[in-house]
């Protein structure tokens, strides 16, 4: 089991200031996120998207956001399980045991949670049959596309990632793109692909249409799909793959025994501390009088759970409080001679 | 104040007054109205806070962006008459507008 100061869970921006917070204090933290890169909701929602409220930054895009809290806390050399969500918290004593579903255990004295709204996750289909070819032959991401070599191939959605894998798996299997709308969202480049194969019958397009049923008992044997005139029509599938992005679920938080407060974790304003000593909650997910759900207010959140943080990692020393332009200790911290 | 009518999927309502100005998402949130998330709180950036509005209110409507229809296509169960909340303003005109919550947001 891996021991540190603080576990921080949630690698959006507030999650990563916690890292430079702790860090300029001595103390070593590790960030854990369900993505499959830092950022949040800021890389997920919105990487493109102009954030004009951060002190001091005009403008920034969440990327670029991200990309610089990335450089800030680079000295600190904070080790990241990313792909990973936190399943089980449970105490030890005066530590906390964090459980993930990959198996890894990390024991720390603080943990922060820095979750947003919670975990991303794909958003699945709505057909109750759906769940049972899930991960068989209903998928929600393309992992390893040798598996769908010489198939027929059915794929919902409108935007970059269904038009995407439809271009990519047309080489070798035959695909039907299905959206609710006749309009397509993508690049213009992979747009006009995506008419040439049509024209070469490569791929068939079903538009404005929607899933109405999925027929087959130990495999997918076809699909129907209802039309907005209400007209139906089966499609003969082996697999189906979904894009309908991704949507945000609180999961195993709720049962931590944490006091909540609709989706969000009731802190106080003082450390930001929750009803179990050593559990910090900051950004979109904490929940105080006058709350609100900015980046900024997010980063003073962490900047004051941090002290909390530091005199139950450190029970026997003094906190000082410093300033980063005048500490010789915290320069060495950040590597600045 | 203009009067908002939120319905369920089983017909159950609620009308409730909500200061112009707002959207009808925040409306519903105030209010703790069921059935609308609003996960990203009103960025445009993830569709739970999608309603389906009444035929005949659906064409006074200001249109929606592209980048609206886009998030509706990650809806669930997106129709016709499918709106983002927390795109729509509340204004005199609207007083009277009813709108329907989907079987669920995600």
């Amino acid at each position: 089991m891996k021991k540190t100061d603080v576990i921080i869970i949630g690698a959006g921006p507030v999650g990563l200031f916690a890292v430079h917070q702790l860090g300029i204090k001595g103390l070593k933290s590790v960030v854990i996120d369900n993505l499959d890169k830092a950022g949040g909701q800021c890389i997920e929602l919105y990487p493109d998207k102009p954030i004009y409220d951060i002190p001091a930054v005009p403008e920034c895009t969440g990327e670029e956001l991200t990309k610089k809290l990335l450089q800030q806390i680079k000295p600190f050399n904070t080790e990241f399980f990313l792909n990973e969500r936190v399943e089980e918290v449970k105490q030890d004593k005066e530590n906390w045991i964090v459980k993930t579903n990959n198996k890894n255990e990390l024991s720390a004295p603080n943990i922060v949670i820095a979750g947003g709204v919670g975990s991303f996750e794909p958003r699945k289909l709505a057909v109750k049959e759906a769940e049972k070819f899930e991960e068989k032959f209903l998928f929600y991401a393309v992992k390893d596309k040798e598996k769908f070599k010489n198939k027929n191939i059915s794929i919902f959605g409108g935007g970059d990632s269904a038009l995407d894998w439809a271009l990519e798996l047309s080489k070798f299997s035959k695909i039907h793109l299905i959206h609710r709308r006749d309009e397509f969202r993508g690049a213009p480049h992979t747009l006009s692909e995506i008419k040439k194969l049509e024209k070469e019958g490569k791929i068939i397009l079903k538009t404005p249409c929607q899933l109405d049923s999925i027929e087959g008992n130990d495999k997918i044997n076809s699909i129907t799909v209802k039309f907005d005139d209400g007209k139906t029509e089966q499609i003969k599938t082996d697999i189906v793959l979904s894009f309908f992005g991704l949507i945000m679920k609180l999961g195993p938080i709720a049962e931590w025994g944490l006091n909540m407060n609709k989706k969000t974790i009731e802190v106080n304003a003082e450390n930001f501390e929750t009803n179990k000593k050593g559990i910090f909650a900051v950004g979109d997910i904490c929940s105080y009088p006058g709350k609100l759900k900015l980046i900024l207010s997010g980063f003073h959140e962490v900047a004051l759970a941090s002290v909390a943080c530091f005199k139950r990692a450190r029970p026997n020393e003094k906190y000082r409080f410093e300033f980063t332009t005048s500490s010789k200790t915290i320069q060495n911290r950040l590597g600045k001679k | 104040m203009p009067k908002i009518t939120y319905k369920d999927k089983d017909g159950n309502s609620k009308t409730i007054e909500v200061e112009k100005g707002l959207t009808v998402m925040e409306g519903a949130i105030q209010n703790d109205i069921p059935g609308i998330d609003a996960d990203c709180g009103g960025s445009m950036a993830c569709s739970t806070c999608h309603v389906y509005v009444e035929e005949k209110w659906f064409d006074k409507l200001p249109k929606a962006e592209d980048a609206e229809v886009d998030m509706i296509d990650m809806a669930y169960d997106p129709k016709k008459n499918s709106r983002l909340s927390c795109q729509l303003i509340v204004t005199n005109e609207l007083d009277g507008l009813i709108v329907t919550t989907p079987e669920k947001q995600s």
